[in-house]
C-alpha cells in the first residue's frame, strides 16, 4: 500500500504544532545558568555583519521581512 | 612574654577587620553617560549576470559595491536605575552599475553608471531591568541620486515573570520619495536636466510581532511576524518592458502591495563548542510572490575566543503574476515588469566567517573587543551570481 506523503497545509500545521509544544516544554533557566545562553554567538538575530548580507538580498529577491531588518521601503530595494 | 603574644594577635586581628571594605548591596550603578560599544562594518560586494531589468530582461548585470557602516552605543542609568542606550549610526554605499548605466542607450558612459547612497540614523530606548520591559523609538534617512527616504519607528518589548521569554511589538514607516528617471528614449524632453526630473511618493508601513523563549539552558526559539502594506510609485521608472511586437514601456506596477512574512529561530548549544543556528521564514504578497527561506549557521569554537562559522541559506520564489521575460508581454496587461528579482528562482548562499574576540583585546588593545570576517558565494538559477566579503571591527 502507498505511505500517504505529509505535505501542503497539513504538513505545516503539524510542524507548527510541533513547535508550539516545544515552546510550551520548557524549564525555567536562572540567571547563573545562562552561560551558554549568553554567548554572542546564540543571539537570536542576525548579526551586525550580516546587514550588508540582508540589503543585497533585499535587493535581488522578491521577499523581505521576519528578520528585524527591513521589510520595504527605506531604499530603491524590492 | 604570652601577653605579648596574645596582645599582638589580638592587634592584628582588629586590624584585619576594619581593613575589609564593606559589601555595597544597594544596586549602585553610575549614571554617567558611556560608550558602550563602537562597531564598523565594511563590505565588498560584487556581482554579475545577463538579465538586466534596464535593458528589458537582456544585458549585463555587473555591479560592485562599496558598503561601509560606522555606529556607536551609549549607555546610562537614571535616578530610578533605568537603562537608556542612545545609538547613531552612519552608512556609506558607493556602487558602479553597468545596467544603470543603460538609462541612455546611446551614451558610452553615463553620470548613471555610479551612484553613492548615505543613510544616517539615530535611535533611543529606555530599559527597566527590574520589570523587564522596554520601549524605544527611532528616525532614519536615506539619500541617494534617484531616492530620498525618511522612516520612523516606535517598539516596545516585555519579559515573562521568569525572565525566560520576551514579547516585542515594533511599528515601522519609510515615507519615500521616488525620482522619475526615465528611459532616455521614453522622455518627452530628451534633454530633460537632473534638477527637473519630478518625483513620486512610495510609502511603506510595517508592524512587527516577535516572541522569544528560552527552552533550557542550551536551546532558545524566537517566533516573528510582519504585516506590511506599501503604497505609491512602486516600480523603478529606469526599468524597461518590450512588448511581443518589439516596441519598449516602462515597466508599470500596481500601486499597492501586502506582505505578510512569517519567520522562525532556534539556536542550540551543542557539547561545549559547537553552535547551530537555524532560521526559516515564510513570505507571501498579494503580487502572487509566494517564498521560503531556510538558513543554517555551525559556529565552531576552536578556542574560547577564535570561532569558525560556516553557513548556508536556501531560498525559493514563485514569480510575482506581472513577470514575463523580455518580448513575452502584451498591450493589454495593465501591469508588466521583466525584472528578474520578480522571477521565479531558487538561490543558493553559502560561506564561512571567523571570529575572534580575545579578552585583552585584538593584538593586546584593550579596546579593540573583536574582528569578524566573512565571505558568502550567491548563485540564482536564472544565473546571476555574486560574491561579498564582510567586515566587522567591534570596539568597547
Amino acid at each position: 500500500m502507498k505511505r500517504k506523503k505529509v505535505n501542503g497545509p497539513l504538513g505545516y500545521t503539524m510542524a507548527g504544532i510541533a513547535v508550539l509544544l516545544l515552546a510550551c516544554s520548557c524549564t525555567t533557566v536562572k540567571e547563573y545558568q545562562k552561560n551558554k545562553l549568553n554567548d554572542a554567538e546564540m543571539i537570536l538575530a542576525n548579526r551586525k555583519i550580516e546587514k550588508t548580507e540582508l540589503s543585497f538580498q533585499g535587493y535581488r529577491e522578491g521577499a523581505s521581512g521576519a528578520n528585524a531588518g527591513k521589510s520595504g521601503g527605506g531604499c530603491g530595494c524590492n | 612574654m604570652k601577653r605579648v603574644f596574645l596582645t599582638a594577635a589580638g592587634l592584628m586581628a582588629l586590624l584585619h577587620s576594619f581593613s575589609q571594605k564593606p559589601t555595597d548591596t544597594t544596586g549602585f550603578e553610575s549614571r554617567k553617560l558611556k560608550i558602550e560599544e563602537i562597531n564598523l562594518v565594511s563590505s565588498y560586494y560584487s556581482q554579475n549576470g545577463n538579465n538586466s531589468a534596464v535593458t528589458g530582461g537582456i544585458g549585463s548585470e555587473r555591479l560592485t559595491d562599496i558598503a561601509n557602516i560606522f555606529d556607536i552605543k551609549l549607555t546610562k542609568y537614571d535616578k530610578k536605575l533605568r537603562k537608556h542606550s542612545f545609538g547613531a549610526e552612519i552608512g556609506i554605499d558607493h556602487y558602479t552599475s553597468a545596467s544603470s548605466d543603460m538609462i541612455d542607450l546611446k551614451a558610452n558612459s553615463s553620470a548613471s553608471h555610479a551612484d553613492t547612497r548615505i543613510y544616517p540614523s539615530l535611535s533611543w530606548s529606555v530599559e527597566n531591568e527590574k520589570k523587564g520591559t522596554s520601549f524605544g523609538i527611532g528616525l532614519s534617512a536615506s539619500s541617494e541620486f534617484d531616492y530620498k527616504s525618511f522612516g520612523g519607528n516606535v517598539f516596545f518589548s516585555r519579559k515573562t515573570k521568569n525572565k525566560n521569554g520576551e514579547f516585542t511589538a515594533r511599528f515601522q514607516t519609510y515615507l519615500d520619495r521616488v525620482s522619475l528617471v526615465l528611459p532616455v528614449e521614453l522622455r518627452a524632453d530628451p534633454n530633460e536636466k537632473e534638477r527637473d526630473y519630478p518625483t513620486s511618493p512610495r510609502n511603506s508601513f510595517a508592524g512587527a510581532l516577535s516572541y522569544s523563549r528560552i527552552i533550557n539552558q542550551r536551546l532558545q526559539i524566537m517566533f516573528l511576524a510582519d504585516i506590511v502594506q506599501q503604497q505609491g510609485y512602486l516600480s523603478l521608472p529606469f526599468h524597461r518592458v518590450y512588448f511581443t511586437d518589439a516596441s519598449v514601456h516602462q515597466e508599470s506596477l500596481p500601486d499597492n502591495r501586502f506582505k505578510i512574512p512569517l519567520g522562525f529561530r532556534a539556536n542550540y548549544f551543542l557539547g561545549d563548542r559547537f553552535i547551530i543556528k537555524t532560521y526559516y521564514r515564510f513570505y507571501k504578497d498579494d503580487w502572487g510572490l509566494t517564498s521560503h527561506t531556510a538558513d543554517i549557521e555551525v559556529p565552531v569554537k576552536i578556542t574560547p575566543f577564535l570561532s569558525v562559522s560556516p553557513f548556508y541559506r536556501f531560498y525559493s520564489q514563485t514569480a510575482i503574476k506581472y513577470f514575463a521575460p523580455y518580448q513575452q508581454h502584451s498591450a493589454p496587461e495593465q501591469y508588466y515588469t521583466s525584472n528578474y528579482d520578480y522571477s521565479k528562482f531558487n538561490s543558493n548562499f553559502l560561506g564561512a566567517g571567523i571570529r575572534m574576540a580575545p579578552p585583552k583585546g585584538i593584538f593586546g588593545a584593550a579596546h579593540f573587543s573583536m574582528i569578524e570576517l566573512r565571505y558568502g558565494h550567491y548563485t540564482k538559477t536564472n544565473g546571476m551570481q555574486s560574491n561579498i566579503v564582510s567586515m566587522n571591527l567591534k570596539f568597547k
